[in-house]
């Protein structure tokens, strides 16, 4: 027999993504406009009367709209942030509306290379525009306004979807109280650019990927989304976490004197590649690695972020982990100090967690219970 | 008069207030209640930080022994730092600090002195547990303590000014008679400093 995961206790249990269309074009930073767009998105928990209670998930990299629950009986893993989403959760779907939606740019549902460009009637592929965090922003305002939410409870995310969720602060002040920026930068490092690049030259250098044509030529670039994936998977994880998790372990026992996957951890990030070069779009990770590397709010104040910052009015907690290499708590800390000298409403947490960058994901208590006051508060 | 009076007193409504060792948000939260004050706490104890944002407290988690760079000068108008320098590796630094951050400074000191530790040192030959805390000198947070003479004297080689002291019994209330003999019978001190 099947589980019924609608009867899961603290799970948000079965849900349905739905799709909303825009009415109007989206001009984007880089000058093009995009027509027709659609933006999939799942909720949990119920809008309120006053219409006040919604909290905004912004995902990361190759994050997507399946944030809680389960899709459908037969799935083993719920969404990606389950952990801190669903009643009684950090997120608590039995007071908040929780809205996910899967960015601009995507490749789980929304607009993005694999759609129909209605000028063309042929799929985007490399013609989809390079996206801006701040288009991913401006989007999401306007899906709010189709969704009749005015101003959000809070905007939040981890990694890039912390950088959405601090983009909010600053472009719509009036329609955001609290922000989350969670594992995130206010810029990208040279070192950040640089494994991003690593990962795109896998991708583009595939012979599959037909200069972004795959799709139209039926090829996938999978050998190169899996080697991008593999660095990728690297840097999310931390030194103590991979030593813990494989240490130097054998699958076979022994050594084989060979190329195939003999250690534990090469099979593993060989498995992580495999399964994300199976779903995941190569344009689509092309332009959201573009997108990571042009965030850089600052750069209209001469880099000042003390400047950048003067225009929120949000309340904002900035949480990072202490084993994060990707984007470290030094990294979180020069928002923090930012927000100070700009005499805003923030509250900073550092999280001992052994899993690297990726520890934004688990539901460990100190940081689960800080955002549950944070909301409550 | 206990010591939350003598800091809405201080304090005026609406200034911008950072209390260094902020604890669990207790001083701030009711200063924001009672004085509309815009509050940022600095705690290095994850429990205190988690009460603070229950509170509604700003709070940033740091370790002010590492210094305080990032705010820069005269940029609150008050700083408080209060039962919080015995527990600094570098109370030096953080009296620096402090009086460089902010345009007036509250700092509270609990002595040593007290003829009730003189006492059970004397009598016992045993560090005494002390002040706030009942943990052995080898557990206690409390690794610099010092008696209300020797912070004043500190004050002076600093060149900070105290422009205003009161002192408290062992039940934190302010007692006008502590004033005869503040560093043998007062259990600690209030300052308002600056520089």
């Amino acid at each position: 027999m099947e589980d019924n995961k609608k009867l899961e206790k603290d799970s948000v249990g079965l849900v349905e993504p739905k799709k909303i269309a825009f009415k109007e074009p989206l001009t984007l930073e880089c000058g093009e406009a995009l027509e027709d767009i659609e933006i999939v998105y799942e909720t949990y928990g119920t809008l309120n009367e006053e219409r006040d209670n919604a909290v905004l998930i912004c995902h990361a990299l190759s994050g997507n709209h399946h944030a809680a629950g389960f899709s459908k009986n037969s799935d083993k893993r719920p969404g990606w942030w389950d952990g801190l989403i669903g009643p009684n959760k950090a997120i608590d779907t039995n007071k908040l509306f929780v809205v996910c939606p899967n960015n601009l740019g995507g490749c789980h549902g929304s607009t993005g290379p694999k759609s129909i460009n209605p000028k063309t009637g042929k799929t985007y592929g490399p013609d989809f525009p390079l996206i801006t965090v701040l288009d991913w922003v401006n989007c999401q305002a306007i899906f709010s306004d189709l969704l009749g939410i005015e101003s959000w409870q809070c905007v939040i995310g981890g990694s890039l979807g912390g950088m959405q969720a601090l983009q909010w602060c600053l472009s719509y002040p009036d329609r955001i109280k609290r922000a989350g920026v969670i594992a995130a930068a206010a810029r990208l490092s040279a070192q950040n650019i640089a494994f991003n690049e690593v990962a795109r030259q896998a991708i583009i250098s595939d012979p599959e990927f037909q200069n972004g044509l795959y799709l139209e030529n039926n090829k996938i670039p999978k050998r190169g989304l899996r080697l991008a994936r593999m660095v990728g998977h690297i840097t999310y994880l931390s030194d103590e976490a991979m030593r813990d998790k494989f240490g130097r372990d054998l699958k076979k026992g022994k050594l084989n004197f060979g190329f195939d996957a003999e250690f534990e951890v090469e099979s593993y990030l060989r498995h992580q590649g495999d399964v994300f070069s199976e779903t995941f779009d190569a344009n689509t990770y092309l332009i959201m690695t573009k997108l990571l590397d042009y965030f850089d709010p600052a750069s209209e104040f001469q880099g000042d972020l003390v400047k950048t910052f003067a225009s929120i009015k949000a309340k904002l907690l900035v949480v990072s982990f202490s084993t994060d290499w990707r984007f470290s708590p030094a990294r979180s800390k020069e928002i923090v100090n930012a927000l100070i000298s700009a005499k805003k409403n923030a509250s900073y947490i550092e999280i001992k967690s052994s899993h690297g960058h990726d520890s934004f994901l688990f539901p460990e208590e100190r940081y689960t219970k800080a955002i549950n006051a944070f909301l409550d508060n | 008069m206990n010591i939350e009076s003598i800091f809405n007193d201080w304090i005026s409504s609406k200034s911008t207030v950072l209390d260094l060792g902020c604890g669990d948000g207790k001083i701030l939260s009711s200063l924001q209640k009672e004085k509309n004050i815009q509050g940022l706490g600095v705690e290095i104890n994850a429990n205190n930080i988690q009460k603070c944002i229950e509170k509604g407290v700003n709070v940033i988690e740091h370790d002010i022994d590492e210094g305080l760079d990032a705010i820069s000068n005269n940029s609150f108008d008050i700083v408080l730092m209060s039962q919080t320098i015995q527990t600094l590796n570098n109370p030096l630094l953080a009296l620096e600090e402090v009086t460089r951050i902010g345009k007036k400074c509250i700092v509270t000191v609990p002595n040593f002195g007290h003829w009730k530790r003189r006492v059970d040192l004397l009598m016992k030959g045993q560090m005494p547990k002390t002040v706030s805390t009942q943990e052995s000198w080898y557990s206690s947070d409390n690794i610099h303590l010092c008696t209300l003479k020797d912070f004043e004297f500190l004050c002076k080689e600093l060149d900070i000014t105290i422009e205003e002291k009161l002192f408290m019994n062992s039940s934190g209330k302010i007692r006008p008679y502590l004033s005869f003999g503040p560093n043998l019978l007062s259990s600690s001190g209030v300052y308002r400093i600056c520089k």
